[in-house]
């Protein structure tokens, strides 16, 4: 199950998108799922499907390898299809039973699903891109200015990146702790949901020790090589925006001013429904 | 000159109730006195609990000493004013090499030193690639630090310390998490860095092998210094080397034993080689 999902995950690739800072690709994210929920019009939705499959196109992420991510989510797809399929009031095109299937219901359906994958498409796509530690670094640099109400900005990116980078630490350590724990006896796979709860009780006590002497032991670490929060601080790897950056901004920006434009336009000739 | 000078050094763990009262006081270290010169290679022997792990983290300004004084180019290591520059003169690796690595790529994690003390990004690049170069690690620049072994994370963690360019490096246990082949990469890396770039090194272990390249050795015992000299003069001392529950190095072990059952040996045989080699001089 866990790994099926592909949000989340980093695909190595070496194409234009990977390349991109990550500012660029979040705020592309923030853009493209905006501009999902514009005014419903097939020519928006056109564009936003062809919007995508260029970009994967250009990113280098095989298709199939992005379809996988979809299927943790296909009951939730279904659901919406078929609730918007049997539920939404209009001409009566079939009938089940109770049940009405009207063609402004699938009409709906059909477009809710489509702008469901759509959207998680998108979204895996920027972390399919963008290593763990790029997105923090460009989060802690695109909220930088909220540093002047006070809000610690590097500390929380700090944090997120040490979290990612323990946990396959973590995991082996989980590992080693239910193998112990089995080789004294422990029965962790047999009895009900409870029993299998209790049970996870003296592997979780040991990890959690464990995982604070970590901590300890990391930030002496931390303090002996002079680290002293983020004043003063400067980076191997700082975030610049090169040309290729300030075109995808630009692409992005058009990209919006398309949508705005064809909603406007679809509504005008009587395309959207 | 002396970059480090441990002056009457007396450091109390306590031990508190849940009132906050305390229970216990050990002494963990008691009354040290040491000096290390500049470019000198020099270990600290000692077995668990002897107080040298203490003694290290005051040389790096992360202990502060109960009573007396550490000194690390003649600056007081209380001296809060001083404490970055201390940190920075004598960089500090330590046992576990999974928990003192920082970064998700071993370029990164060799670059969080330099970052923090402020150095400009091109000097940082040029740092990374020579120090990972000393230490033999620059074909893993890019890999992740979780697909190395325990060896390369501490070669790693040597470089990421080398990197902030101090003038001594504290090693406190460093192969003590190592397999045999991890242990003697690091060992020879720390050899290496003493000779070539004429870094002050101050290796704390309890392997005795390790011991045997050193300039100067003390050996601890219950917070305090009992022996110091060259490796020679400390292994000559075979009782009373276990009389403090440290082992001698093997071929020393060796000679001693057959010296025990009449063989005219010399007392000062530290490797191998020097056995095989007082042995043929036997008839």
């Amino acid at each position: 199950m866990m790994r099926d999902i592909t949000i989340g995950q980093y695909y190595r690739a070496d194409s234009p998108i990977h390349r991109l800072d990550p500012r660029v690709k979040l705020a592309g994210t923030f853009f493209f799922m905006i501009s999902l929920f514009f005014q419903k019009s097939i020519l928006t939705y056109v564009l936003a499907v062809l919007a995508l499959v260029a970009v994967v196109k250009i990113s280098r992420v095989p298709f199939s390898f992005m379809v996988r991510g979809l299927k943790p989510i296909l009951y939730i797809l279904l659901f919406s299809v078929l609730i918007n399929m049997f539920f939404v009031p209009g001409v009566v095109i079939a009938k089940l039973w109770i049940f009405q299937i009207t063609r402004e219901g699938v009409i709906q359906a059909a477009f809710m699903g489509l702008r469901l994958i759509v959207l998680i498409l998108g979204a895996s796509l920027l972390t399919l891109t963008t290593t763990p530690n790029q997105l923090t670094d460009g989060l802690e640099k695109m909220f930088g200015c909220l540093k002047k109400i006070k809000i610690p900005v590097h500390e929380i990116a700090m944090m997120m990146s040490i979290a990612l980078r323990f946990i396959p630490i973590l995991t082996e350590e989980t590992d080693k702790i239910m193998k112990a724990q089995m080789a004294r006896g422990a029965d962790l796979d047999s009895g009900n949901l409870i029993q299998k709860i209790k049970s996870m009780v003296p592997i979780l006590v040991p990890l959690f020790v464990a995982a604070i002497r970590r901590a300890n032991d990391l930030a002496m670490a931390m303090e002996a090589k002079c680290y002293n929060g983020s004043d003063g601080r400067t980076k191997m790897k700082p975030l610049v925006y090169a040309k290729a950056d300030k075109t995808a901004y630009g692409i992005e920006l058009f990209y919006i001013a398309a949508m705005i434009g064809l909603a406007f336009v679809s509504r005008r000739i009587g395309l959207s429904f | 000159m002396n970059i480090i000078k441990v002056k009457d050094l007396i450091f109390l763990y306590r031990k508190k109730d849940e009132n906050g009262e305390v229970v216990q006081e050990i002494r963990a270290v008691d009354g040290v006195d040491l000096e290390v010169e500049k470019g000198d290679f020099v270990a600290i022997l000692g077995h668990n609990g002897s107080g040298k792990s203490s003694l290290a983290k005051h040389i790096n300004g992360i202990l502060f000493p109960t009573e007396g004084h550490v000194y690390v180019n003649e600056k007081d290591t209380k001296d809060p004013a001083e404490i970055w520059h201390i940190r920075q003169t004598a960089g500090m690796v330590f046992q576990n090499p999974d928990n003192q690595i920082i970064g998700s790529i071993v370029e990164e994690d060799v670059a969080f030193g330099p970052e923090n003390l402020g150095v400009p990004t091109e000097e940082i690049w040029e740092r990374v690639g020579r120090c990972l170069k000393a230490v033999n690690m620059e074909a893993f620049r890019e890999s992740s630090p979780n697909k190395l072994s325990g060896g390369q994370k501490q070669r790693v963690a040597i470089a990421g310390i080398m990197a902030m360019e101090p003038e001594c490096i504290v090693l406190d246990e460093p192969t003590a998490m190592l397999d045999p082949r991890g242990r003697q990469d690091v060992i020879s890396t720390v050899h290496e860095l003493n000779e070539k770039k004429g870094i002050t090194i101050l290796l704390i272990t309890h392997n005795m092998d390790e011991v045997i390249g050193a300039d100067k050795v003390f050996v601890m015992d219950k917070g305090k210094v009992v022996m110091n000299g060259t490796p020679r003069e400390i292994f000559e001392q075979v009782e009373k080397i276990k009389s403090y529950g440290l082992e001698i190095p093997h071929a020393t072990e060796l000679a001693y034993q057959l010296r025990c059952k009449g063989l005219p040996l010399p007392k000062d045989i530290l490797t191998r080689e020097e056995l095989v080699e007082a042995i043929c001089q036997l008839n």
